[in-house]
């Protein structure tokens, strides 16, 4: 397909095409089976929720608690939800040690009930007064019981005031039919507190940029969370029956070691050491030593005079502990490898597209800074995120993306100048593989987000918003039509997108369909029907 | 190790006659270009990646400018149409992290073309703050160049910062008056090298001088700037609001800049008596 073609294809939108023509189609399969989840009303930002045990009210179906607001004002949009059965297929989990005996536990249910089809209705949550800065899945289940199966996912989100929101997801339970696949609030803690740096007068933002967990390793969770300049490990205990609630402690602190702002954090796959990356350099921790940090990149140039790029997101190999990846303001991609050097300036690999001469413009450069770079799964592949495009690299190629690059929203590329005007150009959007690697995820504007499938190529455009959530509903898949173009009912016109509503955080769980969208203040969490149907 | 802006590559300018139609928006481009980096600087922390990509942005226009030969041009035009008063004051805004002094975009209406981008920039560079008014920017290596200053916090960079306020205190000793002839002369070269004349540069903060001198046709620009979409950085676009707004003396009057400005002369007061 030439690059015009595909360029209208994808964002044409021939989903709704394949929906008819192609029911088999994978895009189908996209369009049809994401559909929200349910969020508990009784999130707030007031104390924790009560524990998860039986006949606590936080499990009681809450249909008639439509748009509970509570006391701090966060106000969930109550949408009358249908009875739902489960139909999340059972997990078998090896027994906590910590769950050992059960005899205080609830009662699981050890089977799914095999349920006809069932939709999962939305409640977005509003956060109160913070964006959503991050989102981070929790890959491993929280808690099991002996005596059945359940699993509870994590997600967190770090917002604008420094606060981490743990959600979970409520376990399968036969005395709690509605309960199932809703989501309430695990934990929430305050991660960081505006500092004020005396020496130089400035102050230093609460506002977390990033967080992540950390393989699980015994019963208690960690996660790292991260502000302009200092990073901290947090453990999170599993709630015990007993407990009334949860309560995370910070267990270290790394700090002074970044002097320009942290943009990423990253695990490595010997869970003992981690890295944090700023504008101009990259630090090389181990968990368990705060004073102390190796610097393994440093791209700051001896005259300042002479800086053109920066270092825009970085990220481990997952399985390689040695090999890391970052990428660059200039669209370059560098894969270093540790034992190379102390110091890993010197690239092993570099991934950099050459550019189109005849697309260039004055704001080529700008478009092609990486935003987000993510590791596949399987680690043979990195997928990349600049201003209009996605890109996923093979990395045993480094002069081209693997096969196509996919337009995430090339409409925009006509008004990139108004964009650059407003700012919107330097919008940071994040990307997400799914557990398998073969789909690939990121935001757009207007709260759209965009879904590719490597394999057929396909794509689909969906929306995350409380209009489009009803009851039993599927997300319709949307299409932006090109000014002047052939426009369709229910198309959107480039003109009127709004570009307030920009979706930067998503997040999809490494082994479950369940994917976590975070606009602006609101989050939102789809899960996939299809998939626990097939069950 | 990395080519200052020379990633990309140029077509041949041979082939395309600067026409009318491109200079236009390149040049508005350049001028917004050039108010967002003052903008970054005005923040207490500008982020970073946001100014390089900037900054390369306007690199990228001078270079096409210069080899377009419109460069020339425009530079002449300025010489001529500005009285022997006038001066050229470079951007040099784009090195600077921190300045509470700020600085303006003083417009001229000369040729249609836009103009000046006064540099009296205050230079955090650790502790220590100096004044540079600069003279080149851009230049293959920097003449006296940006610094993109940083705020360092290893003990080890202490050498590189009273080096750079040597320099940097060297620089402004040859003040703001005696650019004129500097500044055409690599004017050519160099992108970036408006100028604007001010009568006498004052000892103190340049706030007065800086904005004694907008021109009216500057808040054309602010309009455009005023509608930009900036939820978090509201700062910056309150002062260039209260600027159009109230007129250039409100921000002379801002107190948190000159009280920002005690604290550092009182902090390299210290420095250099150390």
């Amino acid at each position: 397909m030439s690059p015009e073609e595909e360029r209208h294809v994808i964002y044409g939108g021939s989903a709704e095409e394949n929906l008819t023509d192609n029911p088999q189609s994978i895009c189908l399969w996209l369009s049809e089976v994401w559909t929200p989840a349910r969020i508990h009303p009784s999130f707030g930002t007031g104390p924790p929720p009560p524990p998860l045990r039986k006949g606590c009210p936080a499990l009681r179906p809450c249909a008639e608690e439509a748009s509970a607001g509570n006391s701090m004002g966060s106000v969930l949009a109550g949408i009358p939800t249908t009875p739902s059965t489960t139909d999340l297929p059972p997990r078998a989990l090896p027994p906590a040690p910590l769950m050992g005996e059960d005899t205080d536990a609830p009662r699981r249910s050890t089977t799914a009930a095999s349920s006809p089809t069932t939709t999962m209705m939305l409640s977005p949550i509003q956060v109160l007064c913070s964006d959503i800065t991050t989102l981070s899945l929790e890959p491993e289940p929280f808690a099991s019981y002996t005596e059945g199966v359940c699993s509870i996912l994590f997600f967190r989100e770090g917002d604008k005031g420094g606060r981490v929101v743990i959600f979970q997801r409520e376990p399968e339970s036969k005395c709690e039919p509605f309960s199932q696949g809703e989501y309430n609030v695990y934990s929430t803690f305050q991660s960081h507190e505006p500092e004020f740096d005396y020496l130089k007068s400035l102050e230093i933002e609460e506002k977390i940029n990033k967080i992540r967990w950390l393989p699980q390793q015994n019963a208690a969770h960690f996660l790292l969370s991260t502000n302009d300049k200092t990073i901290k490990l947090w453990k999170v205990p599993v709630l015990m029956p007993m407990d009334l609630m949860v309560e995370v402690s910070p267990r270290r602190v790394f700090a002074n070691a970044h002097t320009y702002h942290v943009n990423s954090i990253s695990v490595n796959s010997d869970y003992q050491t981690y890295m944090s990356a700023d504008d101009l350099r990259i630090n090389l921790w181990h968990l368990d030593i705060t004073d102390r940090s190796f610097n393994i990149v440093d791209i700051k140039p001896a005259n300042m005079e002479d800086l053109t790029e920066v270092i825009t997101a970085a990220e481990f190999h997952p399985h390689h502990c040695n090999l890391f990846v970052y990428s660059s303001s200039k669209g370059t991609l560098r894969l270093c490898d540790m034992r190379e050097a102390a110091l890993c300036d010197k690239h092993s690999k570099l991934f950099e597209e050459p550019e189109d001469p005849s697309a260039r413009s004055f704001f080529s450069e700008i478009i092609s800074s990486v935003s987000d770079v993510k590791f596949s799964h399987s680690g043979r592949y990195l997928l990349t995120r600049d201003y209009l495009t996605a890109k996923v690299w093979d990395l045993n190629m480094e002069s081209k993306p693997w096969r196509h690059t996919r337009c995430v929203h090339d409409y925009l590329r006509s008004k990139l100048c108004s964009l650059y005007e407003n700012d919107c150009i330097f919008d940071k959007f994040e990307c997400a593989w799914n557990g398998s690697d073969s789909v690939i995820m990121t935001g757009a504007y207007n709260n759209f987000f965009r879904m590719f499938d490597r394999n057929t190529k396909r794509d689909v455009t969906l929306e995350a918003s409380r209009e489009s959530s009803k009851p039993r509903a599927v997300l319709k898949p949307r299409r932006v039509c090109a000014a002047g173009g052939k426009r369709r009912k229910d198309d959107i016109s480039v003109d009127s997108l709004d570009f307030t509503k920009k979706i930067l955080h998503t997040a999809w769980h490494p082994t479950e369909n369940i994917i976590a969208i975070a606009a602006t203040n609101n989050l939102y969490i789809f899960q996939d029907k299809l998939n626990s149907e097939l069950h | 190790m990395f080519p200052k802006g020379t990633k990309r590559k140029f077509s041949d300018p041979g082939e395309e006659p600067v026409s009318e139609e491109d200079q236009v928006p390149r040049q508005s481009l350049l001028d917004m270009s050039l108010i967002k980096l003052q903008l970054c600087h005005m923040l207490v922390e500008p982020n970073l990646c946001r100014s390089v990509l900037i900054a390369n942005t306007v690199r990228q226009i001078q270079e096409e400018m210069t080899q377009d030969g419109t460069w020339q041009i425009m530079t002449q035009a300025l010489a001529a149409a500005q009285c022997p008063a006038d001066r050229l004051v470079a951007t040099e805004v784009l090195c600077r992290q921190t300045d509470p002094a700020g600085q303006s975009p003083k417009p001229c209406s000369g040729a249609g073309l836009e103009e000046g981008y006064h540099a009296e920039e205050v230079v955090m560079e650790g502790d220590v703050e100096t004044e540079l008014s600069s003279a080149s920017y851009l230049a293959g290596p920097f003449g006296m160049g940006p610094c993109w200053e940083e705020e360092e916090e290893d003990g080890e960079c202490e050498d590189d910062e009273e080096d750079d306020s040597e320099e940097c205190a060297s620089e402004s000793e040859e003040g703001d008056r005696d650019h004129l002839s500097p500044d055409t002369r690599t004017g050519e070269q160099v992108f970036g090298t408006f100028e604007i004349k001010h009568p006498a540069p004052p000892p103190d903060p340049a706030l007065e001088e800086l904005f004694s001198d907008v021109d009216p046709s500057y808040y054309d620009l602010d309009t455009v700037l005023t509608g930009m979409q900036s939820a978090p950085k509201m700062g910056p676009y309150d002062l260039l609001e209260s600027l159009s707004s109230h007129g250039p003396t409100a921000l002379s009057s801002s107190s948190s800049c000159r009280s920002d400005l005690n604290e550092l002369d009182h902090i390299m007061e210290i420095i250099v008596g150390s």
